[in-house]
């Protein structure tokens, strides 16, 4: 017989369930029980780069808003540095990367303030496009879900980009692609996530 | 020794599917295209860094974090407690775990949770601690109750604490349940039964672990979370030096 590999294996997700937000977002559940609650600040205020808002709603498979979604994001700072000991490169002083939205209860709506991203170091020497990792959970959503928000004001640094160019199915590489507007002077990029269907968003095995 | 290679590529076979027709809200919440793989950068084996000025020492004792002075909640008192490895079976030190469970009678302290089960005053139902070098946490808490759920219209959710845990990067990131030694109402929930592999669901359930019961006071109950582990061999797109 041979000898067993002594690995473990991962433990199985489920679901967060409808009351995630008891656990990552209290407030939002209805009470006050931390000090301070995680992930409010993505950037702190000493980040260099530009102040944007990301924006968006989340969508079913038969095109209504999904209301109990919880979101995370991972970014790297205006340098392309992300706040971590392995990304090469110091960020500012309170810049996290990492940021934790819900989605309303009445409307669907989510949104975070931060700063745009730079290009992040991709592999073999190669470049990515400026992008914000996003990872949602919800009821019904048994193993959380990671996709890629990107800028469509980096037409060329997207057409560069490996991972958008690893999407076969070139029409679905705009499911990735935030929209540049504006609102009292701010850029807001506009972000709809959906989780069925034709307009399904690129969804990641990483 | 430490790992600075690619995590493993997660094996979906031991996650439940995006589609189960037994869970009802996962059918139209679940995509229809395959997902796209992607070989780790480092945007994904970074990810948050959590520390210290995160957590107050009080965030692991739901007996005490939401009580009014002098009094506690109801139920029966328990330590939840275990370690975060990795596949490699290394210990993930420092990582943020962060839990939510309803109380005793099943109840949960949320806007939207209108169950018959009474609100505890003393009990907000939520709590969040950093594994210690050994990979080590707890929690103090009360054993949640059982709840029925708009599912099929006689589905019940055995007893569960709802676990979120970040480890070192963004690949780990990981919403699981816990459930309980025992509890007949496992076999037959459909959120169990999400995943497919029955050694899968036993990591799931928490066994009593009466030596790490406080005699007169709480019995223990271990749960070990094991995260995506890595490659040993040097990860390409790593700068020299770091
Ligand atoms: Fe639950």
């Amino acid at each position: 017989m041979t000898q067993p590999l002594d690995y473990l294996k991962e433990t199985p997700s489920q679901t967060a369930g409808p009351y995630v937000h008891i656990g990552l977002a209290p407030g939002a559940a209805g009470f006050d029980i931390y000090d301070r609650e995680l992930g409010h600040d993505i950037a702190g205020p000493n980040a260099a780069g530009e102040r944007i808002r990301v924006e968006g709603i989340v969508m079913d498979g038969t095109g209504s808003p999904v209301k109990d979604v919880l979101l995370e994001a991972w970014q790297a700072n205006a340098a392309g540095v992300h706040a971590h000991p392995e990304s090469p490169g110091t960020v500012e002083d309170g810049f996290r990367g990492w940021g934790r939205v819900i989605t309303d209860f009445a409307t669907g709506e989510w949104g975070f303030d931060t700063v745009k991203p730079g290009p992040v170091a991709g592999r073999n020497g190669t470049m990515q496009a400026p992008h914000i990792g996003l990872w949602l959970v919800a009821r019904g959503i048994n193993l959380g879900l990671h996709t890629r928000l990107y800028f469509d004001d980096e037409v060329e640094a997207n057409a560069a980009d490996p991972v958008l160019n690893l999407i076969e199915w070139e029409g679905r590489r705009a499911t990735l692609i935030a929209r540049r507007g504006a609102r009292d002077g701010q850029p807001v990029y506009r972000f709809d996530i959906t989780l069925q269907g034709g307009e399904e968003t690129v969804f990641f095995d990483i | 020794m430490t790992s600075t290679g690619e995590y493993y590529q997660r094996d979906r076979m031991r996650h439940p599917p995006p589609r189960d027709e037994g869970y009802k809200t996962s059918v139209t919440r679940s995509p229809n295209y395959p997902l796209i793989s992607l070989e780790n950068s480092v945007s994904d084996v970074t990810g948050p860094v959590f520390g210290h000025g995160d957590v107050d020492p009080l965030d692991r004792d739901l007996l005490r974090n939401y009580a009014r002075p002098g009094e506690s909640p109801i139920g029966e008192r328990i330590i939840v407690h275990g370690r975060v490895l990795d596949e490699n079976a290394r210990p993930v030190p420092g990582t943020l775990v962060e839990i939510w469970q309803a109380n005793a009678g099943g109840r949960y302290r949320h806007k939207k949770d209108t169950y018959l089960a009474p609100i505890d005053p003393n009990f907000g139902g939520c709590g969040r601690t950093l594994t210690d070098v050994d990979g080590y946490y707890y929690f103090r808490t009360v054993k949640p109750g059982a709840y029925p759920w708009r599912n099929g219209i006689n589905d019940w959710r055995p007893a569960h604490i709802h676990v979120s845990v970040f480890g070192r990067a963004w690949v780990q990131r990981l919403i699981t349940q816990m459930y309980f030694e025992g509890d007949p109402l496992i076999a037959t929930c459909p959120i169990v039964n999400t995943v497919r592999d029955k050694a899968a669901i036993g990591q799931l359930i928490a066994p009593l672990d009466r030596q790490a019961s406080v005699p007169l006071d709480s019995l223990a109950y271990r749960f070990d979370i094991v995260l995506r582990g890595r490659r040993s061999t040097l990860f390409e797109n790593r700068l020299e030096g770091n």
